[in-house]
């Protein structure tokens, strides 16, 4: 393997620092699960923090990224504020999504960090459409379109690849195989287990990184996004990865062995990545520490954020079903909790 | 004013909005070289150029999401999907994604699509080709659904659904493409959504018909009025979200009687719902049930004499007109 030559001093350490802020963010909101602050599923990409943070400095500000239900670590590595991120784990109103959308949903428009969708593959055509708009203006800008292993043996997939290669959309398709589509494993759900060949004929080719490597993940997916950039052809890059957790919360892991998940382990991306500052001097032992202590600090004042929130207004359940302007006639929604109706202009 | 058929009426929406806006693109299937499966789009490939009418790959639900995203970024598509029939394939991006998107991001993000298909029987396609899924769309918050029955506002609802800021389900129908009326010359006439429109005023009963059914529906009052001396009021509520409801309950408020006219199916069809939301709101006006006049409960036949009665026509609105007014 490749051993990449390491950022600057700054850079480096940041990353450190993004994936720290991920794994201290995701242990404690599985705490904040179990004892119930949290509602519905909660996806944890403990494991996965160089697939995120690699990806994701490798992309310019103005560029798109758009995710899976497994998204916190995405937000907060494109610079979500913990305390909102975790707030729309709770619920709140100060929430990401104003509480509406969940751990599936995140979003943040400013950050041109598009969503977080709960339907696997649902964001591939999304991605496409993203890359259209920015082709459509000449605007430089690339998308970045991550989803899972699982997402590739749904039919949007292929019907995607197809198009972004046929219009030379400006998008790269970065495909984080975690070797497992909830319970089942690679092997039993893909008949192609290489899967970033999976994208070739289709016209989009593939390239692999080793997704528990920050550096490596960097280094392929710019080289991908610089292709997609300037000669606009979209390219496919598998980081090969595993999550430490289950697929969920709930998930009581019977898919797969112990022995597997703690051969894995070996080879945390934080520790190794860690390791080797530390080894080359960029950081001292004291200053990792202090590192991983501000990144426990963090999440402890985001889970002070997201409980100091309020709960959505009972009465802005209907904010934002519609964009309402201008002219507003007729009966939009009706509203099951009286007889009450809900026009355009009583809802405006 | 000038007359035009239907789908002459849509190719001139169409080319206006694409003259007034840089953000406004079509895909869809065959829409460019093939001129559109039934010529909507005539013209426009060669008046605006591959980037702005764009041929699909036969991919509808990757065409609509692709449509969803571009809208987030502050384009305005206009996907076509060459029937209602294939906008099952898209379902997913359609309720999931676009209907969803504004909400479940906290307003964050917009969806300002529009998604154009033609529904209806009476062609001979049999089961998988000929369904009315009106009931399907208005279903889902989130979505604006229209349903022009004439020219005029085939034109001016399809404008104003390029314009509006919410995605858009419109509706066309394969029997209207070819129907004539008169269309206002007005590069902004714009039909707004949640305003019905009375096609016939009347005393008697009201009939309210949907997307192809407002005609027959008209045909049937002249009828009533012909033949049986009976003065109906047709109401044709163009947009089925936003609803004009308050338009139904002062007619039905006005005859005491409603007759609702959908070529869909009967189970948790438009007719339905529009009969409990005029029971809630009018219930001491009425003097006989509502009365739903439906498609068939069946797949779409393919044989003719099957086909023809396996969805409404003006005998069976008569009809049903005729039966509310026994009732005293």
């Amino acid at each position: 393997m490749v051993e990449h030559p390491l950022p600057g001093t700054e850079a480096a350490r940041e990353w450190l620092a993004t994936m720290l802020l991920i794994r201290r963010f995701e242990e404690r909101a599985g705490e904040q699960y179990a004892r119930a602050k949290i509602g519905g599923f909660l996806h944890l990409a403990i494991g996965e923090e160089a697939t995120i943070v690699g990806a994701v400095r490798a992309l310019r500000d103005t560029d798109h990224l758009i995710g899976t239900y497994r998204t916190h670590g995405h937000a907060l590595a494109r610079g979500s504020d913990p305390g909102a991120v975790m707030a729309e784990l709770f619920g709140r109103e100060d929430g990401l999504c104003r509480g509406r959308g969940g751990s599936m949903h995140m979003f943040d428009a400013e950050r041109r960090f598009h969503g977080g969708y709960g339907i696997v593959g649902g964001n591939l055509p999304i991605a496409a459409g993203m890359a259209l708009a920015s082709d459509y203006r000449g605007d430089g800008d690339v998308t970045l379109c991550q989803f899972g292993d699982g997402a590739t043996n749904q039919g949007t997939f292929g019907e995607t690849m197809n198009l972004a290669a046929l219009w030379h959309l400006p998008i790269v398709f970065m495909v984080t195989n975690n070797r497992f589509g909830m319970g089942t494993s690679l092997e039993r759900h893909s008949a192609v287990t290489d899967l970033q060949k999976k994208g070739e004929g289709f016209g989009v080719p593939g390239m692999e990184c080793d997704g528990m490597d920050v550096l490596d993940t960097f280094h392929v997916t710019s080289q991908a996004l610089r292709i997609a950039r300037e000669e606009r052809r979209p390219i496919l890059v598998e980081a090969l990865t595993y999550r430490f957790r289950g697929h969920s919360a709930a998930d009581p892991e019977e898919y797969r062995t112990r022995e597997e998940v703690a051969e894995w382990r070996e080879r945390d991306p934080i520790a190794t990545f860690g390791a080797r500052l530390e080894a080359e001097g960029v950081v001292s032992a004291q200053e990792r520490a202090d590192l991983d202590a501000a990144a426990v600090a963090r999440v402890e004042e985001a889970i002070a954020f997201a409980d100091a929130s309020p709960a959505p207004d009972p009465a802005s359940l209907y904010d934002d079903v519609y964009v309402l302007g201008g002219e507003l006639r007729g009966w939009y929604s009706v509203d099951e909790r009286g007889a009450g109706v809900r026009r355009g202009e009583e809802i405006a | 004013m000038a007359t035009m058929r239907y789908r002459e009426a849509l190719n001139q929406a169409l080319r206006e909005e694409l003259a007034r806006d840089e953000r406004v693109f079509l895909m869809g299937e065959d829409i460019g070289v093939f001129q559109g499966a039934y010529k909507v789009t005539a013209g426009l490939l060669d008046e605006f150029g591959e980037r702005r009418v764009r041929d699909t790959p036969i991919s509808e639900n990757t065409i609509v999401g692709m449509g969803v995203g571009a809208a987030m970024l502050g384009l305005r598509p206009v996907v076509e999907l060459m029937t209602i029939n294939f906008s099952l394939l898209a379902f997913d991006q359609i309720v999931n994604h676009a209907a969803h998107i504004h909400y479940m991001f906290g307003g964050q993000a917009r969806v300002p699509l529009v998604v154009r298909m033609p529904q209806g029987a009476g062609h001979q396609l049999g089961p998988t080709h000929s369904h009315s899924w009106e009931a399907l769309y208005l279903h889902v918050p989130g979505l604006l659904v229209a349903v022009p029955s004439t020219p005029a506002d085939a034109k001016g609802l399809l404008k104003a659904a390029i314009r509006d800021e919410n995605p858009v389900i419109f509706i066309e129908h394969e029997y209207l493409y070819g129907q004539r009326g008169e269309v206002p010359d007005d590069e902004d006439h714009v039909t707004p959504f949640g305003q019905a429109a009375i096609r016939r005023e009347g005393a008697d009963v009201t009939i309210v018909g949907i997307s192809r059914m407002a005609v027959t529906a008209q045909h049937a009052a002249e009828q009533l009025a012909d033949h049986h001396d009976v003065d109906a009021e047709v109401i044709d509520p163009r947009t089925l979200r936003p609803l004009d409801l308050d338009t139904i309950l002062e007619s039905v408020r006005k005859t005491s009687r409603c007759v609702i006219v959908e070529e869909g199916w009967p189970h948790g069809g438009v007719g339905a719902n529009l009969a409990a939301l005029i029971q809630e709101q009018a219930f001491d006006f009425l003097d006989a049930p509502i009365t739903r006049v439906t498609g068939a409960d069946v797949p779409m036949p393919y044989a003719r004499n099957l086909e023809q009665i396996a969805f409404p026509h003006e005998p069976q609105v008569v009809e049903a007109a005729l039966a509310t007014l026994r009732h005293l």
